[in-house]
């Protein structure tokens, strides 16, 4: 491979389609022989087609697309790992048809995904991020202007997806006093929270909406202009799952015409491009696709990636599976 | 309203004119709180109760207060201040207080008929509390009805300086993501070990908080909380070597004036965060700033300052901090609440019943 530092060819092949960051580049070249397109000058398929036909292992990182059409170049391709929760990005019909097993990273970052939700919410209630941005204006001491902030504690918080993720926004915003009520594919008989089949129930019966689920076909703009209106004038919405679960147009408009009362976004549908309407508004807080973003994490999702890895190369279960 | 009499209070988080009090939302746990309006108890004469004011009243309270109460208002007079009271000094039991406007020992002289000050904060470093007990003056503050808000707000700056979420929203709306990609990691909340200065009914809002997202409480208070299961410490410097987190929600007094200081700063380290929603002057200013600018400590959170509305402009520049104008409390909710505490307050004092929120000696 060109520039590399020599690695023994007794380590496994692993296939990486991006390059990752600099701590999981380092640490899986001492586990495994990287194969690693972006160094090459051929083109992708190419590269797949001189290099990576006997491979057996592939490790997306940045939610790299995997298609039909790549999969189709990895004859000998048996696992996938996925560095992110989501796999909306891999055709999981693809790779079930083809004997392919995919992981994805677990409960890893659910901690910091439920926490980040939390402090969006917060952010866009209090207007934190607002109160910061005036006085970094210098608007404190020119008394200017500055509509208060809508309490918390007791509110009526609705959870749309109540898995690995929901489920620890709703205990936090417990603590907090809020009553949570939720939508998800099915009712969970276990937990204490009320179950709305309907979406737009949910979100009549609640002053603000966490998007918290898996995008699939099922919940493409899962928030639609129906669930905006049933939401109301003070209704708040937080995205932290992914762009498409929000019909985007539609919640730009809402927020425009004073439809809702505001929004925390950390996903979007064409990441990293931003409809510039919202970076006018005050009542908007948004962030760079960062929900699950900590320093500490990072760790433990390595030793999950080795550990998928190292089970599938000994014929073992993957240890966070996804299924189709 | 003849506010050139009044000395400008620079500290006073000012209400916007156009506040509407909303009431508690349905489903809410927190009782609800009825604005009551059942006539109010009458004096000998049969007028409402009398009730000196030291500033106006907030334009949002005024209708609710004056159904209960009749209000001298001393800026209205040509007398000065101190005159004016004098020549009314009889009339006066009761001074409500609004704001952190002083009520200092000279103004408590011109009072000696004065049996009971109504405050409307949750501190009350502004009233001279010292004359107040001598003269076996009651004093009444906020009580609780601020401190789901105040916690609230501590935690959500405490997740916005480790998760860098104002950092991130400017970051975005500078239009920098398509071209230097995501914005830097942020740090871990859970499991953090956040020490709590101050264990009061705000401070222990705080820690049930925090708990529910893994972090590991410990406190340093006046006096301890055997009830609650977190560890003390007698020793500010001792709590900060064992925390990643300070939240300071005490209240100011002489002996708490600079309790954040050069030396607990260093014994916090260079990745503590400190997080502040009690008052200015609990942390040595000048040496935060210095600390922050060189890496002695990692980050902070700041809603008070030592000399509001005036911020060091130095934290303008940093990305690890996150600022606000002495907003922690302000939600209409809350402010629902403090009118409703107020007026409950006046008319069990005008009643002869025991106060709702009496600070005790």
């Amino acid at each position: 491979m060109a520039g590399d530092e020599p690695q023994s060819p007794d380590l496994p092949p692993l296939l990486l389609l991006r390059k990752p960051i600099a701590f999981l580049l380092s640490s899986l070249s001492t586990r495994f022989h990287l194969l690693k397109p972006w160094e090459s000058p051929l083109p992708l398929p190419a590269f797949l087609s001189a290099h990576a036909t006997t491979v057996q292992a592939l490790l997306i990182t940045g939610l790299a697309p995997v298609t039909a059409v790549i999969l189709d170049s990895l004859p000998s391709l048996g696992c996938i790992v996925t560095t992110s929760v989501g796999v909306d990005h891999i055709d999981l019909l693809e790779c079930a048809r083809r004997g392919v097993a995919v992981a994805n990273a677990g409960s890893v970052f659910s901690d910091d995904a439920a926490d980040y939700a939390v402090g969006l919410l917060i952010d866009v209630l209090r207007r934190i991020s607002a109160a910061d941005g005036y006085l970094r204006q210098g608007l404190w001491t020119l008394a200017g202007d500055f509509p208060l902030g809508s309490k918390l504690s007791g509110k009526r918080i609705g959870i749309i997806g109540l898995g690995s993720i929901g489920s620890r926004v709703a205990k936090r915003l417990e603590a907090f006093s809020c009553t949570i009520s939720y939508n998800s594919l099915t009712m969970k008989p276990s937990v204490p929270y009320k179950f709305y089949p309907n979406v737009c129930d949910l979100a009549s019966n609640n002053d603000a909406l966490i998007v918290c689920c898996a995008l699939t076909s099922k919940t493409h703009h899962i928030i639609n202009k129906e669930v905006l209106s049933a939401l109301g004038k003070q209704g708040i919405i937080i995205n932290i799952g992914r762009g498409a679960l929000v019909d985007e147009e539609e919640l730009i408009k809402c927020l425009m015409n004073g439809d809702i009362k505001g929004a925390g976004l950390d996903v979007f549908k064409n990441e990293p491009l931003v409809p510039k309407e919202l970076f006018s508004m005050k009542n908007v807080v948004l962030s760079s696709h960062s929900a699950v973003n900590t320093e500490e994490n990072i760790l433990d999702l390595y030793q999950l990636i080795i550990a998928n890895f190292e089970a599938f190369f000994s014929g073992t279960p993957l240890i966070s599976p996804v299924s189709a | 309203m003849h506010h050139h009499h009044l000395p400008l209070i620079s500290n006073v988080p000012l209400l916007p004119s156009s506040l509407i009090l909303c009431p508690p939302s349905p489903n809410s746990r927190s009782p609800r709180r009825r604005i009551t309006l059942v006539r109010a108890s009458m004096d000998g004469n049969g007028e409402l109760p009398l009730v000196l004011l030291v500033r106006p009243l907030f334009p949002a309270f005024e209708d609710s207060l004056r159904q209960h109460f009749r209000f001298l208002l001393p800026w209205e007079s040509t007398l000065p201040t101190h005159e004016f009271l004098s020549a009314n000094a009889r009339s006066i039991r009761a001074l409500l207080c609004f704001g952190p406007s002083p009520v200092d020992g000279s103004t408590l002289s011109c009072l000696p008929g004065l049996q009971c000050v109504v405050a409307t904060s949750a501190g009350v470093d502004h009233i001279d509390m010292d004359e107040c007990r001598r003269r076996g003056i009651l004093v009444t503050n906020a009580g609780d009805v601020f401190s789901d808000d105040a916690a609230d707000y501590a935690v959500g700056l405490l997740i916005d300086v480790l998760r860098r979420i104002s950092a991130s929203d400017r970051f975005v709306r500078s239009g920098l993501w398509p071209i230097r990609g995501h914005y830097p990691l942020g740090f871990k909340l859970g499991g953090k070990r956040v020490g709590i200065i101050g264990l009061g009914s705000i401070g222990s809002r705080v820690a049930k908080r925090l708990e529910a997202f893994g972090c590991t409480i410990l406190y340093h208070s006046r006096t301890t909380r055997p009830s609650l299961a977190y560890k003390y410490f007698s020793n500010v410097c001792d709590l900060a070597a064992e925390s990643d987190v300070l939240i300071v929600t005490c209240a100011l007094t002489r002996e708490t004036h600079h309790l954040i200081n050069k030396d607990v700063l260093l014994a916090l380290g260079k990745d503590g965060v400190v997080i502040n929603i009690g008052r200015g002057a609990l942390i040595d200013e000048k040496e935060l700033v210095r600390c922050l600018r060189e890496g002695v400590i990692g980050g902070a959170g700041l809603d008070v300052f030592e000399n509001e509305p005036n911020v060091p402009k130095e934290l303008f520049a940093m990305d690890n901090v996150v600022l606000s104008h002495h907003r922690a409390i302000f939600t209409p909710e809350s402010f629902s609440g403090l009118l409703q505490l107020v007026i409950d307050n006046l008319k069990a004092f005008f009643d002869g019943r025991p106060l709702l929120s009496p600070i005790s000696a």
